[in-house]
Formats: structure tokens, C-alpha cells, sequence
């Protein structure tokens, strides 16, 4: 998770970092949050643990950037939202119903040949809903890349003190501020 | 680094602050450079930042127009690198601000501080394609610390005073202030004190965590074979002391790499050398044989290590370093030591032990081996001039006087970086990271500005000379003495180079047909010379030194000389291409 400034071109800057250090991004959200002179960006990478602290070392680099915190091996809520128009005949139409209750997602639209439904969860549980929806023919679908907060007590102040960036004993996933 | 020192850097300035007035946005500008202790601004003119310069009248800085926006950055580049202050460079909008990309992203890689200030089309254009404009905080967004875009007047204040103390703080860079026409021409109250910087998300001041030192000491003592990296952060730091205190008390000798020449006296006798790709043959051979690498304020470039898979294998490492990034990204470390270099060998230095390392210092001096009959400077006079007869002459001649030698990129910045001895901080001038050539001549221009009292000198290769030689003008025109010694082999010498090695000699668009070069600097009305011989070196040296005017000389040296060492890029760091011995050489021949 990255705490950023909300300015102008502070999204661009993030994005241009992962590109320019060849970081693969696998999703990218951003949005406000509780206070408006700060934004908060969800960004899913597949890296390595050193991988992992030279993204965030570089993050910080970025003088928008307020706070990285890594939440990887933390206990956190994390939720994608996905909307999926699946082809739905008179026929098969009960069918999708049910399997959309099962996984508690929301019908938002319907026409003749078509349910439209929505869902919120995890990655897994949207991948699960997709499977078992596949073979009645998915249109179209759209998902929004993750969001995620810790579990618990309030994620790092975003204005913290200023503490060692880089320790030696390297073994730790805990987010750290700079 | 003194916070408070960085953010008022004017401190006798602060009570005007307290008053406000009405001022146009290109009135601020110069306000708040002056402010900031700004005296001097390399830069060309353009519709897009006319409203800035007709305000300029008004202030007392001094204005210098270079011919090219490339030669502004570097001024600006060489400026903050003979002086330890942010240099600034300015520009208009579209090509002027394009052509700033060059000196932009070789103040990035060296970590120099600059401000380049670009006009930009008026804020309702901005996206419209119009007239020379260009979305330059777009395109120079990954070759900068920071930059800003200003549509209003009244952002220009907090935007100039952010940009200089992000450029100066931490690890140093360049900043690029875009300011549109209408911004530079609206009007708004000025108040300096209420424009303080607003970066909550900016945190230059890193300091390690007291256990850290602990194990960096556990180290050091443990230690029998160690090396001092000394990098540009002891320079940028203002740590020169620092290190010569800590590597004296705790004996341990000092490889430089080429941004951290005159970081450690070339004369100390703990300092080995250059290391790296041209580095001297046992500098690389004492970092492969050591068993702790100290790293200060380097980053291990790959020019320094060769490859990583064979690199210092069997010693343990300490990086002292203020940019996290830094931290394991090419060289992986033991202790990391995050924090103002200076800072960092204050706290650690009451708790080094002195220790007798003589038996490591004694396998150094043997491993110096055959090097000394293999440099050139001891090979029997065979009538041809040398690049290192003519460095290793201006370095004799001019090592008393307060010298700057501002170098290009090629071969010739390797002879220099081998044969001047630098003593001093800040007395080289040269690109490293990026190894931009056409930098020489206005980075000098630059230094020069910067230390009028220095004596001033540019050693450029032919093929770099041309890239940026309009700058001549800007010579002449401010009326700036500074010498200039083209090594001119005819060739682009470092690219031949690797073609003779790498290549089997396929000179492919590496001879360069030249002008004469004297009758060019004549063209400017600079005195001029052209030396071929070896004994007209220190005479020409001496006449250069002597002579009011800038002087240009041409020194026509062998075409297809070598730099040797050279660890070939990709190889171990210890598997170098020496120059033939000619002991060796005879020895096989009886």
C-alpha cells in the first residue's frame, strides 16, 4: 500500500518508477481516502523479498510519496470488485442465478440474452465465480485490481518519524518509514 | 546535513521576508533565486520565458548566454560541482527545454544539484499541441529528483524554494521548475516566508540504527585485509576529513572510484588508485583479495565492480550511503550504514581501535608488481607524443596552482583520471554515471564561474570537443580564461578502443576527419597553438597559463593508443588487459 500526495501527476510518477526499474505491475488502484490531501494506492507486484524492499526504497524516492507499506505476510482484508455479463438464456438463467447466490454476488443488470452480476471478495473467491461460470459463456468482464487495509488497530500514521530505512536484519516484512 | 541550514540558506535575508508586495510571477522567480543565494544563471532566451527575462533587469543576477541549452545544463552542472551549490539553468519551452535533456539526466547519474527553469505555453494551451510546446516534466520525469509544473504566479515561490532545497538535501540532483507564460506573467503578493516548502513526504535526514554500528565495528576490528571504495558521497558530503581520520587511525588503505578522485589525497600513502574498468591493476586486485569492502558514498557501478558473480567474493561489505535505493541493489552488504556519510564516520570514529595493518599494506605494495615499467610514462621515448605525456605534463606543471581539470568522456578522461594526481576535492570535473560527452567545455565555463580564482583547465577528445564546441562563443563573450587541451587522435579513441579489442579492429565510423582547430579558436579570437612533440608540451603549458585570454591548444598525439588496464565490460574485476611489459617482451625475444 502507498500513501501518496493528492497532486497532479503523482499516479504517473509511480507507475513511470515501476516501469523504469522493470517491476512488473499486476494492479494498480488508486483513490481517496479519509483525509483529501492524501491519496492511497493498492499495488500488487510479484517480487522477491529483496525485490520487494528495493520497490519500496525506491517508492520513497518519489517525493510524493508519504508512506510504503508492504502487506505482504500481514494480516489484511483485501478486496477486488468484478462485474460479469454472462450469457443467460431462458434456459440457463435459474442456473446462473444460483451459482451468483452461492457466492453472494449481486445481479445488476438483465436483459433477454444477458445477467449482468457483481461481485466482491478476494481474488480467489472472484477466480472461483469466474470458473464456474465459464461454460455458460462470459461476454464481458471487468475487475478493478485490489484493494486492501490491515486488520486490526490504524495502519502507519502516514506522517511518521523518521527511522533507519535499510537494517541488516533483513527478515522483516513489517512496513517501515523512511 | 543541518536542516534548517538547507531550508533558509540565506539566513540574513529573513526579516524582509516578513514584508509582502505585489509581484509578477517572473519578478518571484528572480526574487527567490537571489534568495536562495543565486548569482549567476546559464541560460538562452524564447518566447515561452520572455516574461521572466524582461523581469531579469530587475535583478542583480548575472545572466550568461550559452549557444546551445545543452551547454546551460552543463554549466549549471559544472558550476555546483567546483562549488558545492546549486547550479541553475533556464530555458524556453519545447526545444529549449528538449535540448536540456542531455545535462539534466548527467546531473542525475553524478547526483548533482541543479534547477533547470523552463518556460511553458500559457496554461489554457497546455495539451493543445501549441507552438513549441512540449510536456517536458513528462519527459524528463524519470531523469530528475523532482519537477514541477507551475500554471499560477502564485505557486512560483514555494515551487523555487521546494526545488532548491530538494536538489541540495540528501542525495543531490537535478530539479526542473516548468513555469507557463501566464503564471510567469500574473501577479500576485510576495511573501517568502509564507512559501516554505511543504514536503511531508521528503525525508533527506536518514540516520542507521545504533546496532547497526555495532556490527560495522565488529567488522572493522575483525578485519585483516580491508579497503576503503571512497565514492563521490564523501565529496557531497563534505566528508574528506572524516575519511582520512578514520582510514588513518584504523590503517586501512583507500581505492577512489573516478567520482571520488580528490576525495583522498593522491599523495597519502594509503591511497591505492582508481579502481575499476581502468582502474590500476592491483587497486582491482586488492578489492578481490580483501575481506571487508567499506563502501563510502559509492554505489558500485558496474564500471567499478566487473562482473558481480566474481566481485570482492570473499569479503564482507559495509555500504555507508544516504540513498536507501542504493542498499544491496548491485552489490548485496552486510551492514548498511543509511545516513550522511560525514555524520555516520563521526559517530563510528570514537569507537574505531587503531590497528597494525602492515603485513596487508606490505602484500598491497607487492602486488604493485611490473606495473611501474608498464606505464607509459617509463616506456623509452620512441618520438611519438602520448595523451599521458601531455596529462602527466600539465599535471607537473599546474599541481601547485588551485586547479580544476574539467574532462570529457573517452580516453582521454581515463588518462586524466590515471595520470593527474589529485589532491583536492572538486579539482576534477568529469560525467561519470552517464559519460556524456560534449560535457568539458561548458562544465568548465561552469567551474569557472563558479572559482573565477581557480585555474581552470579542459582536456577534451576531438570527437567530444565538437559536440558542444559552439560554446566558444559563450567563452569569448563572457570574457572567461580557461585553458583548453585537445587530445586529438583523430579518432573516437575509447570506441576504437573496444573495436581494437572486441571488434577484430573494424573501425567502423570511429576515424574522424577535424577541422583545424587552431584556426577555429582563431575564429573566436582565441589564441591558439598546435603541438605534436613531446618537448613542446610544458612550454605550451606554460604559455596557456601565462596569456590573459582563454588558449586552446591542439595537442595531435598517437592515433591508436590504448588505456590499459582494462577489465573488459563483463569480465571479473581482477582479469585485466595490461599494456605488453617491455621486460617481458624481451625476455621473450632472448
Amino acid at each position: 500500500m502507498v500513501y501518496v500526495e493528492n497532486k497532479p501527476g503523482v499516479l504517473t510518477r509511480v507507475a513511470s518508477l515501476f516501469r523504469r526499474r522493470a517491476f512488473n505491475i499486476d494492479s494498480l488502484t488508486v483513490g481517496r481516502t479519509e483525509k483529501p490531501e492524501v491519496s492511497r494506492m493498492t499495488i500488487t507486484v510479484e517480487a522477491d523479498h529483496d525485490q520487494a524492499k528495493r520497490i519500496e526504497a525506491n517508492l520513497y524516492k518519489l517525493v510524493n510519496v508519504l508512506l510504503v507499506e508492504n502487506i505482504t505476510n500481514q494480516p489484511a482484508i483485501v478486496r477486488d470488485l468484478a462485474m460479469i455479463r454472462i450469457a443467460a438464456t431462458h434456459g440457463s438463467r435459474s442456473h446462473v442465478l444460483e451459482l451468483a447466490s452461492v457466492f453472494r454476488a449481486r445481479v445488476v443488470d438483465v436483459s433477454t440474452e444477458s445477467l449482468t452480476i457483481e461481485i466482491t471478495g478476494g481474488e480467489d473467491k472472484i477466480d472461483g465465480l469466474l470458473e464456474v461460470l465459464r461454460p455458460y459463456g462470459i461476454l464481458e468482464m471487468v475487475r478493478t485490481g485490489i484493494v486492501a487495509m490491515r486488520r486490526g488497530s490504524k495502519s502507519g500514521e502516514v506522517i511518521s518519524p523518521v527511522q533507519s530505512a535499510v537494517t541488516s536484519a533483513g527478515g522483516d516484512d513489517v512496513a517501515y518509514s523512511v | 546535513m543541518d536542516k534548517n541550514a538547507n531550508l533558509n540558506p540565506n539566513p540574513k535575508n529573513a526579516p524582509i521576508a516578513e514584508e509582502t508586495k505585489m509581484m509578477t510571477g517572473a519578478g518571484i522567480l528572480w526574487e527567490c533565486l537571489e534568495r536562495e543565494g543565486v548569482r549567476v544563471v546559464f541560460g538562452y532566451p524564447g518566447g515561452a520565458i520572455l516574461p521572466a527575462y524582461d523581469a531579469l533587469k530587475h535583478s542583480k543576477i548575472h545572466h550568461i548566454l550559452v549557444r546551445h541549452e545543452q551547454g546551460a545544463t552543463h554549466m549549471a552542472d559544472g558550476y555546483a560541482r567546483a562549488s558545492g551549490e546549486v547550479g541553475v539553468a533556464v530555458a524556453t519551452s519545447g526545444p529549449g527545454a528538449t535540448n536540456m535533456v542531455t545535462g539534466i539526466a548527467t546531473a542525475m547519474l553524478d547526483s548533482i544539484p541543479i534547477v533547470c527553469i523552463t518556460g511553458q505555453v500559457g496554461s489554457k494551451l497546455i495539451g493543445s499541441d501549441a507552438f513549441q510546446e512540449t510536456d517536458i516534466t513528462g519527459v524528463t520525469l524519470p531523469i530528475t529528483k523532482h519537477n514541477y509544473l507551475v500554471t499560477h504566479a502564485n505557486e512560483v515561490a514555494r515551487t523555487i524554494r521546494e526545488a532548491f532545497y530538494v536538489a541540495r538535501s540528501g542525495r543531490p540532483g537535478p530539479v526542473l521548475v516548468d513555469i507557463t507564460k501566464d503564471a510567469q506573467q500574473g501577479t500576485c503578493e510576495f511573501d517568502w516566508g509564507a512559501a516554505k516548502p511543504q514536503l511531508p513526504g521528503y525525508r533527506p535526514d536518514l540516520s542507521p540504527a545504533p546496532e547497526e554500528y555495532q556490527r560495522a565495528l565488529e567488522l572493522i576490528h575483525n578485519a585483516k585485509r580491508p579497503v576503503i571504495l571512497a565514492g563521490h558521497g564523501i565529496i557531497v558530503s563534505g566528508a574528506m576529513r572524516e575519511v582520512r581520520d578514520f582510514a588513518e587511525r584504523a590503517g586501512i588503505p583507500v581505492a577512489l572510484t573516478l567520482l571520488g578522485l580528490g576525495a583522498f589525497p593522491a599523495s597519502h600513502p594509503l591511497n591505492l588508485g582508481m579502481m575499476g574498468m581502468h582502474g590500476e591493476a592491483w587497486v582491482n586486485h586488492t578489492i578481490q583479495e580483501a575481506d571487508l569492502l567499506l563502501a563510502f558514498g559509492m554505489r558500485f557501478d558496474d564500471r567499478v565492480t566487473g562482473n558481480l558473480k566474481n566481485y570482492a567474493q570473499n569479503a564482507k561489505k559495509i555500504h555507508i550511503e544516504i540513498d536507501p535505493a542504493e542498499i544491496n541493489k548491485n552489490v548485496k552488504v552486510d551492514v548498511p550504514l543509511v545516513g550522511d556519510l560525514r555524520e555516520v564516520l563521526l559517530e563510528l570514529m570514537p569507537h574505531v581501535e587503531s590497528i597494525d595493518r602492515s603485513e596487508w599494506l606490505d602484500s598491497i605494495d607487492s602486488l604493485k608488481g611490473d606495473s611501474a615499467v608498464r606505464d607509459i610514462q617509463n616506456l623509452p621515448d620512441n618520438g611519438h607524443l602520448y595523451a599521458a605525456h601531455v596529462i602527466n605534463d600539465l599535471w607537473r606543471q599546474t599541481r601547485d596552482a588551485k586547479t580544476i581539470v574539467v574532462t570529457d568522456v573517452g580516453q582521454h578522461q581515463m588518462w586524466e583520471a590515471q595520470y593527474y594526481k589529485h589532491e583536492h576535492p572538486r579539482t576534477l570535473i568529469t560525467s561519470g554515471g552517464l559519460g556524456t560527452m560534449g560535457f568539458a567545455l561548458p562544465a568548465a565555463i561552469g567551474a569557472k564561474v563558479a572559482c573565477p580564482d581557480a585555474e581552470v583547465w579542459v582536456v577534451v577528445g576531438d570527437g567530444g570537443f565538437q559536440m558542444t564546441m559552439c560554446e566558444l562563443a559563450t567563452l569569448v563573450q563572457e570574457n572567461i580564461k580557461i585553458n583548453i587541451a585537445i587530445i586529438n587522435n583523430g579518432f573516437l579513441g575509447m570506441v576504437r578502443q573496444w573495436q581494437e579489442f572486441f571488434y577484430d579492429r573494424n573501425y567502423a565510423a570511429t576515424p574522424l576527419l577535424n577541422p583545424d582547430f587552431a584556426k577555429l579558436a582563431e575564429a573566436y579570437g582565441i589564441r591558439s597553438m598546435t603541438i605534436a612533440e613531446r618537448s613542446e608540451v610544458v612550454p605550451a603549458v606554460e604559455a596557456a597559463r601565462r596569456h590573459e585570454g582563454p588558449v586552446l591548444i591542439n595537442f595531435k598525439v598517437e592515433q591508436e593508443d590504448t588505456v590499459y588496464p582494462m577489465v573488459a565490460a563483463g569480465a571479473a574485476l581482477h582479469d585485466m588487459i595490461r599494456r605488453p611489459s617491455p621486460i617481458v617482451e624481451t625476455a621473450e625475444d632472448e
